[in-house]
Parts: structure tokens; sequence; C-alpha cells
């Protein structure tokens, strides 16, 4: 950091070197901050001068991601749980296990061994494995949980980082954080791309992120639609193909099933020295749980007019209930801490305006 | 025998990038040599991050116009005359369209840096430094196809009667070979990097530079040249030196070991007695006089003195500065006489004149009685702890060079154009820059010339 604090031809590149510059010495916070602006696109790296073999050896990208790690590890909540992003995929796996086993056993247990593997067809085919209500109370509190244990956290965060300006954000700021965060206006090598297994950058992961990360919006979306639909409009799951739940969640499940793949492909072939291996798991672990609520999404929809219907609706409420319960403790939280960022940058440079 | 090619660029950096890729447009065959691993390939150039070309009005990146004339008043005042006019003209001139041009080969700029804003008119930046454009430019070629070997080592040109035939090269793998081609680009640098050579002007005075960049210029190709015929150019007794940190590694240290807090403070040597006017002038233009200052001093070291108040009006350094709860621990901890020290800064302190600091002009704080006096932003040395940065110089590069003409074709000693060998560069700049610099010139001869060498070479080459 001070070599790069002396230096700063990186400046231009991405948000992460213009705010180190507001600050001569750096506390955890002021680190945790860095860490979390950082997207990982290795430009700074591949940029530097004094990157290995040269003696100040010195690698940005690879040390925020250790940060990064280690600062989700911290402002988790409870503090008790932190300890799960230490072996965070082998924490994912076994949640998403048990979790889809407890769901294809519920099932078998509660309902009449013909039930399981039955074709149910027309409204109100899905309850008749899981009455309505149950699935609402269940995922409502796993979804509540999840809210509450992320706010806590980010909450964290936000006072370690914001001390100097501390308070609450702007609009102004949040809009700008939302519009840096949606296009992923920093993960771009300071224009060019992204650069991953060799130093010709593309904007691969920029566009397998976007499929996911819209892909879950489209998901969450139709979830919402649906909800809406058996609450107001009395209608109930499932539904035809050209109704909005549907044709979201597919769009939605198209997103979430492509995007994981390139994510994994991405990573897999990444230059090992732009990551913390240490994180891998994590990382692999989260993308592995989109690709699987994505998957299982999409063969319901397919298959939901067959005996399939039955153990793949278990897989895919398994699937979905582990993601929600995993998502303060995985990987999931980078979104909302590099939001959090994106808006204390978004007010730091507003201010830094206004002064 | 090796494969003939039609252009053959020994070096890597941007004026060997530029004269390689305009060359290729040109549509020639071109092989770069690169003596240096990959890593550590493009010279100095990895350690530039402006340059400063002539603009007739303000763009997205600069913040309003730099004419022509402008640009030579500047090259004037900086190298006192010592440059060739119409060359320098010349390139001023070209200067204009290597703005766009740079930039369709892959180049990005940005908007002046933090902390050098006095340059956001006449520099343009690129975006994350030198080796971004290193890199940008390094694409660029490789995706035009021009072939490129690191570690390639030349030991020997054979030239005839001003007529470059062929490269002997030294390769770690591939072994010793002669690479034939019909058009020879020398981009291949200076020779700031071999002490040997530094010490035939400079004694063993040398033995305590520190050389900013590269490793890998030892002017071995430069060498060949004036061995070989072609005419010399430049004083070899001149380069470009500034007071680095002394902890700064002996080679490649960059542009982070630099200490721009002379002005705040005072500048003593070995026998802690002051030597310079330390507010002679406004801090850019008297940057590159304290290499030579400190080269002039025993040992060829020095130290920055300044106390607590004044820390946070410079950038943060690499190397913390040395501190000292009393202006004898200090001198203990640098290795100076304690009595000696204090003797200084207390006369220095007693010719203090009271003023109105203000670091961005020539203020009126400024001593009275003292030899030799600060002139200008004197404060008193009196809020401890007291601290220091020992300073030594860096060599940035050399003047000594080949003579070019517009073509960027070299002389030769009888004062022919050489039929097909040309140089861009730092090999070169010295047609340009007798002595003195301003920033960013040192790219605008590599690009400028850079792209009409490969130009040149083409057009020899296809002819």
């Amino acid at each position: 950091m001070t070599v790069c604090n002396s230096c700063r031809y990186c400046e231009g590149l991405c948000a992460v070197f213009p705010a180190m510059e507001m600050r001569r010495a750096f506390s955890d916070g002021d680190l945790n901050y860095l860490a979390n602006l950082c997207h990982s696109c290795g430009a700074c790296y591949v940029d530097c001068q004094f990157s290995p073999p040269h003696e100040f050896n010195v690698n940005v990208p690879k040390t925020l991601a250790v940060a990064r790690a280690e600062s989700y590890a911290a402002y988790a909540w409870p503090r008790a749980l932190s300890g799960a992003f230490a072996r965070n995929g082998l924490v994912i796996s076994i949640v998403a296990a048990l979790s889809m086993a407890a769901f294809i056993l519920g099932f078998a247990a509660l309902n009449d061994r013909g039930v399981l593997i039955g074709v149910h067809t027309g409204p109100g085919a899905f309850y008749k494995l899981m009455p309505h209500s149950a699935m609402a109370v269940l995922f409502s509190a796993a979804f509540l949980y999840a809210v509450v244990a992320l706010v806590m956290s980010v909450r964290a965060f936000w006072h370690d980082i914001g001390a100097p300006i501390g308070g609450h954000a702007d609009g102004g700021s949040i809009f700008q954080a939302i519009r840096d965060a949606g296009e992923l206006r920093y993960l771009h090598g300071g224009g060019v791309g992204c650069y991953n297994e060799d130093d010709k950058p593309t904007d691969r992961r920029k566009l397998f992120h976007h499929l996911t990360f819209y892909g879950f919006l489209l998901c969450f979306a139709a979830t919402s639609v649906a909800t809406l639909y058996h609450y107001l409009l009395g209608r109930e799951a499932p539904y035809p193909w050209w109704d909005l739940p549907v044709v979201l969640g597919t769009l939605g499940g198209v997103g979430l099933i492509a995007g994981p793949i390139g994510l994994l492909v991405a990573k897999s072939r990444r230059a090992p020295e732009l990551l913390d291996e240490n994180s891998y798991g994590m990382d692999v672990g989260f993308i592995a749980m989109l690709f699987l609520t994505g998957l299982t999404g999409m063969l319901v929809l397919i298959l939901r007019e067959t005996a399939a219907m039955g153990p793949l609706l278990a897989l895919h409420l398994g699937a979905v209930f582990a993601l929600f319960i995993t998502m303060p403790y995985g990987k999931f939280v980078h979104g909302i801490y590099r939001f959090a960022a994106l808006v204390r940058y978004a007010q730091e440079r507003r201010s830094e305006a206004g002064s | 025998m090796g494969s003939k090619y039609d252009v053959l660029v020994i070096g890597g950096g941007n004026a060997a990038l530029c004269a390689a890729i305009s060359a290729r447009r040109g549509g020639a065959s071109v092989l770069v040599l690169e003596g240096a691993p990959k890593f550590y390939r493009g010279g100095n150039t990895r350690h530039t991050r402006n340059m400063r070309c002539a603009h007739d009005a303000a763009t997205e990146i600069l913040t309003g116009p730099y004419t022509e004339e402008e640009f030579w008043e500047d090259l004037l005042r900086v190298t006192g005359g010592q440059t060739d006019e119409l060359l320098a003209r010349h390139m001023i001139r070209e200067s204009k369209d290597i703005l766009n041009w740079i930039v369709e080969q892959g180049v990005r700029w940005q908007p002046s840096l933090g902390g050098t804003l006095s340059l956001g008119r006449t520099n343009s930046f690129f975006l994350g430094g030198g080796r971004a454009m290193l890199n940008a430019l390094y694409l660029t070629a490789e995706q035009l196809g021009v072939e490129v070997e690191y570690d390639a080592e030349v030991t020997d040109l054979v030239i005839e009667d001003g007529m470059f035939l062929a490269a002997r090269l030294k390769r770690p793998i591939k072994g010793e070979t002669e690479m034939r081609a019909t058009a020879l680009v020398a981009a291949a640098g200076g020779f700031e990097a071999n002490i040997e050579w530094l010490k035939q002007y400079w004694g063993e005075a040398a033995d305590n530079f520190l050389i900013r960049g590269t490793p890998y210029n030892r002017g071995s190709i430069l060498k060949m040249l004036l061995d070989k015929g072609v005419q010399e150019v430049g004083d070899p007794t001149q380069c470009h030196a500034v007071a680095i940190d002394a902890r700064a590694p002996k080679f490649d240290g960059g542009i982070i070991t630099r200490h721009d807090s002379v002005v705040f403070g005072i500048v003593v040597n070995k026998h802690a007695q002051r030597f310079y006017d330390e507010g002679e002038d406004i801090w850019p233009k008297r940057y590159a006089i304290w290499g030579r200052l400190v080269a002039a001093q025993p040992d060829q070291i020095a130290y920055i003195i300044f106390d607590s108040t004044v820390v946070s009006s410079f950038m943060p350094t690499l190397f913390p500065p040395i501190a000292g709860q009393t202006v004898a621990e200090l001198a203990g901890k640098l290795g100076l006489d304690p009595a000696a020290l204090e003797k200084t800064i207390t006369e220095f302190n007693a010719a203090v004149r009271p003023g109105t600091f203000d670091h961005t002009i020539l203020d009126d704080c400024r001593t009275e009685g003292v030899t030799p006096p600060k002139t200008h932003w004197a404060r008193k040395i009196e809020t401890p702890p007291y601290l220091a940065y020992p300073v030594r110089p860096g060599i940035t590069f050399t003047y000594l060079g080949t003579r070019v003409n517009k073509e960027a074709r070299m002389l030769m000693a009888d004062g022919k154009p050489s039929a097909n060998m040309f140089a861009a560069g730092e090999i070169m700049a010295g047609n340009v820059l007798g002595k003195g610099y301003a920033a960013g010139m040192g790219m605008t001869i590599g690009s400028v010339f850079g792209r009409i060498a490969g130009r040149e070479a083409a057009k020899h080459a296809r002819n």
C-alpha cells in the first residue's frame, strides 16, 4: 500500500486507488473498505512495474482478495458463525445436501408414497407435495433470517469504514452506487476488460456475472410475482408457460445456468497469482449453489407434468432453502459489502467535489 | 543464418514498439529483439507515465492548448539552446498527431494525476502508467503480426559502409544466431545502467549512483553503432539525475524512490553542512539539479532534514523518514556529527526571516546571513520529532546518442545518411535534448521518432 500511495500510476484504473489517495495511513476499516471496493479485474497487477518478480513484490488484487475474505468473516452476524467462512465450500455443501435430503424425506414421510412420485397437474399441483402455507412460512423465515443477518453484518461494516464521514448515505450516492454496481463499472480493467488467464483482457467475466446476477434477480422477481398472484389474485402455481412468473423464471433460470458455468470456467483458468487460493471453496460453493438452484428450477419447469416433478421439486426447494440460509455466510455477501463500499466511495467523491 | 526480416527493431520500449507497429502497418515484416525478459520488457518506459505533445485546443484530458511555439520555447529554455532546431521543431509538429496515433495503437489516456496537476495542460497521462502503455503496444504489435523475442541479447552488429546487414544475438534457450534484415531500427536506450561506462566520466563516484530504471540499459547497441562509424551527438558526461532515497534498490526503484521534500527543509552533506540554496526555484523546475548536486558531495550522499510540521506537505514516501526527538538523536541515527548538525540547524534557524509561507509561489520566507542562503520557503526547523531522508543521485537517463536526421535516419561520422539504419528514443534523444529535461519529453521523442523510424525503415525495405 505504501508503494501504491507513493506511485499512483494506477489511479485512473478503478475506484480503489483514488480512495486510497484520500488517506495517508490505513486502519483495518480502511483496508476492508478498499478490499471490498476492489472488483478483482487484475489490471493493476498487469500494469504495475513493481509486481513480482520485482523485488517490491506488489500484488494488489491478491492482497485485497485475502483482506476481503477476512472481512467477510470479521463482520459475520452472529459472531459465532464467522467460522463458516473458513471452510466455506464444505459448509455450503453439507448444508445444501442436508437441506435437499430433508425436503425429500419430508415429502416422503408426510405424504403417501404415491404422492412423491405421482403425476400432478393443474393449479395447486405443487402444493399436493407441500402445502402452500407451510412453504410460505418456511421460506419466509429463512429469507427473513438471511436479511436480518446481512443487515447486522453490513451495519458493522458500514460503521467500520464510514467513521470519518459517518451517518447515513444520501440518495445521490446510493443511486450512483446502484449504477456502478449494476453495470459492474469497475470490473473492466480500466476500460479494456478483465485480466484472466494471460495479459489479453476480455469482458468475459463481466458478461457471465451479468447473466448470473440478473438471472438471480429475475428468479427472485418470478417468485415475488407468483406470491402476489397467489395472495392477491388467488391464482395458484403452476402457471402456464406464457405467464409472467414462468417467463421471468425461465429467463432467470437460463442466466443462472449459463452464468455460473461461465464464471466457473473463467475461475478455473484465471492466473493463480491474482487469486486468494483460500477462498476457492467459498467462491465455487456459491457459484455451484446458484447453478444448482437454476438447474433444478428449470428441470421442475420442464418435467413438471411427469412423475419426476416430486423429487425435483424437493431438490429445488432444498437448494433454494440452503441458498437462503447460507447467504450471510458465503460469497453472496460480496455483493452487499461491495455495494456498501461503492456507496461510501460515491459519498467520498461528492464530499471531495463539494469541498 | 537465421531468416531474414524487412525490419529488425532492437529494443523493446515505447520507441521500439512505435517503430515496430509503424513499420508493420507500412507493410514490412518485423522482428523485435528485446534484451530483457518478458516481465522487464520495455526499458525505462515501464517507469514513465506521461507524454508532452503540442495541441491547439483543450481535449478531454488536457486542460488547455499547448501550441507548437510554446513547446519550442519550453524546450529552448530547458536545454539552454543545446538542441537541433530543425529536428526539434519537426518533432514538435509531429507530436500533435501522436496524441491520436498512439490511441489508435491501443494506448489510453487519463486526466492528469493527483499531485501532478501542474502538468494537466501540457502532458497527457497514460491510463495505468507506462507499463499499461507498453502492454497495449505489445498487444497491438502482436495482433498485427510483429514478432517479438525476449531475452535476446545482441552481441554484434554487422555493418558495412554505413549499411546494416545483420545482428548476432545470443539467446538463453535457442542459442546464438545471426539475424539479417533489410533495415535496422535501433531503439535500445542509453547506457545509464552501465556503471563502468559512467565511471569514464564520473570516476569512482559512479559506484554510489543509483539507477532509477531498467538494469538492461547498458548501452551496448549505442557503443557498437558509435564504434562502427555512426556520428555521435550529445554530451557524454551528461545524464539526467535526481536525488532519490539512498535506501532504494540499486536498479529499477522507479518513481516511488524520489523525494519532493527538499523545499520544505534543508539539505546537508555527510559533514552536516548545507551546500546549496534549497529554495532557489519552484520545485518541478529544480527537481533535476539535486542529483548532480548530491553527486558532487563527498561519498555522494546527502540528507534532507525537516521537522514534524511539514510531513503532510508532500506525497507519502515508500521509505519512512528517519526520526529523532532531538537533533542530536537524529544525527546519531544518520551517522552525522551531532554537534555539527546542531550548529548548522541553529545557524539556519537564526537566519530565517519572518514571511508568509506559500510553496506554490516564490514566497518571501528567506534567510539572511547564512551561506548558502535559502531564498524561499525558509522556515525554522524546531518542532520535534526531527526527520530526515538520506538521498543519493538517481540516474534516469544519459544524453549521448547517435545523430539522426528528420527521417530518424542515422548519420555517419562523415555526415552522410546511413542507407538503412534508423534510431529512435533515448538512444538519439541527445539530438533534441542537449541538456536539461522537461517532464514527458522522453516519451515524445520515443513515440514521434519511433513512428518515423518505423515508417522510413518499411519504406526502405519495400523498395
